[in-house]
């Protein structure tokens, strides 16, 4: 596991998972960093331990007569799960699990579509109250200055990108907001990719991207 | 005698039962506690009892067969019986994929450490309690936002309370708790 990660999910973030209440999309960026960060997987651990002990305290509720003797036969008709072996670190790709499961495989699996000029994206099929897609952005190239409607969350899977919040590079996320107007620039060196998902559509303020993005679909 | 003050050990061993005998009577008592809780858990989530009842037996079918995966350093028994009826809950009632985590897995060698073990037990007991001791109306958002699924914004809708009074009341509670596991 990576100790380099500077940027964490927020505890807002954390428990919505744990409970549950995350849009699909979300819960994707989510899993993809916990996969990558020890702390946050920690911190997860304590908002789950908090829904052990609200079930713990729950009133109880009768079951049906029959119930254990029908548990009993759908644990028959269940196959049976089998310890999952830790993967091997060298076929390891730049995809941690959760993320390879929505693409079909590893990065060279993913169908980009281009957004014009280098920049590439792929949005992955989640449920409708939101949306998450993979970009690709060339290193060095700035992405469209922008407002958010909505909550955007951002994962860097490759490379790194510096906007007005700081540097964010492999598994740092960065939660935008109706506050924030950023201009995310891809770092020099290696090309950027990213995971990111949105509630809403971003907010262009240039002309050119407002007319473009009913079409690219940002 | 208050059951739960006693039992988060003894659930432990009933899982390790299930997995390593696949012994039906301890299988028995752990369905006797927690079925209940898990239909209870589903119908405050919004499932008719029909369905609560057939997805709680899913939910302890599940437990049977992941027995062997269930690891006492990292999780209560309760704790990982309500991450697999949340999951449930998110597929049949959401009908959404939920996106996991990869797995940390250890060596293949790897025994639970038995006082890595007991700790988490104990620390569970007193998350229970401190979750008992908490102001009625902070409580009761806790318990809202992982029964029901329910965002922080839908709990404003239906309690008429101010998203930031929600909000904060949760972040208090969550403070609260931490203070008391320190
Ligand atoms: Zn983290
Ligand atoms: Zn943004």
């Amino acid at each position: 596991m990576t100790s380099t990660i500077n940027h964490h999910l927020t505890d807002d973030l954390l428990m919505s998972y744990a409970t549950g209440s995350l849009p699909e999309a979300f819960s994707l960026v989510v899993a993809t960093h916990i996969s990558l960060c020890d702390e946050c997987r920690a911190r997860l651990a304590g908002f789950e331990a908090v829904g052990g002990a609200v079930l713990d305290e729950a009133p109880a509720c009768a079951m049906e007569e029959d119930s254990f003797a029908a548990t009993m036969r759908l644990i028959a008709q269940m196959p049976t799960e089998t310890r999952i072996e830790a993967e091997d670190e060298s076929v390891k790709g730049l995809f941690p699990k959760p993320l390879r499961d929505y693409v079909g495989g590893d990065v060279d699996a993913v169908q980009w579509r281009s957004l014009g000029g280098k920049v590439r994206q792929a949005v992955l099929p989640t449920s409708a109250d939101a949306t998450v897609r993979l970009l690709y952005i060339p290193a060095g190239v700035a992405m469209p200055d922008h407002g958010h409607a909505g909550m955007e969350l951002t994962m860097v899977l490759q490379g790194a990108f510096d906007d007005d919040d700081g540097h964010f590079g492999r598994g740092d996320v960065e939660v935008a907001n109706e506050e924030l107007k950023h201009t995310p620039v891809a770092a020099p060196g290696a090309d950027c990719i990213c995971i990111v998902a949105t509630d809403a559509p971003l907010k262009f303020s240039g002309l050119l991207p407002r007319i473009a993005q009913p079409f690219i679909g940002i | 005698m208050n059951e739960r003050h006693t039992s988060d050990a003894r659930w432990v061993r009933l899982v390790e039962r299930v997995r390593s005998d696949k012994d039906q009577a301890a299988f028995g008592e752990l369905f006797a506690h927690f079925a209940p809780r898990v239909k209870a858990f589903l119908m405050k989530s919004g499932a008719d009892s029909s369905l609560a009842e057939e997805c709680a037996q899913e939910v302890m079918a599940t437990v049977w067969h992941k027995a062997q995966l269930f690891d006492p350093e990292r999780a209560s028994v309760a704790t990982w019986v309500f991450t697999i009826a949340r999951n449930r809950r998110i597929d049949a009632l959401r009908k959404q994929r939920r996106p996991e985590p990869e797995d940390l897995t250890w060596g293949p060698e790897h025994e639970p450490d038995q006082s890595e073990t007991i700790a988490l037990q104990q620390e569970s007991k007193q998350l229970g309690r401190a979750l008992a001791a908490l102001p009625q109306n902070q409580r009761v958002l806790i318990e809202r936002a992982y029964f029901g699924e329910l965002s922080h914004s839908e709990i404003a809708a239906e309690t008429g309370l101010p998203l930031g009074t929600i909000k904060s009341r949760i972040r208090l509670a969550l403070e609260r708790l931490r203070q008391e596991m320190k």
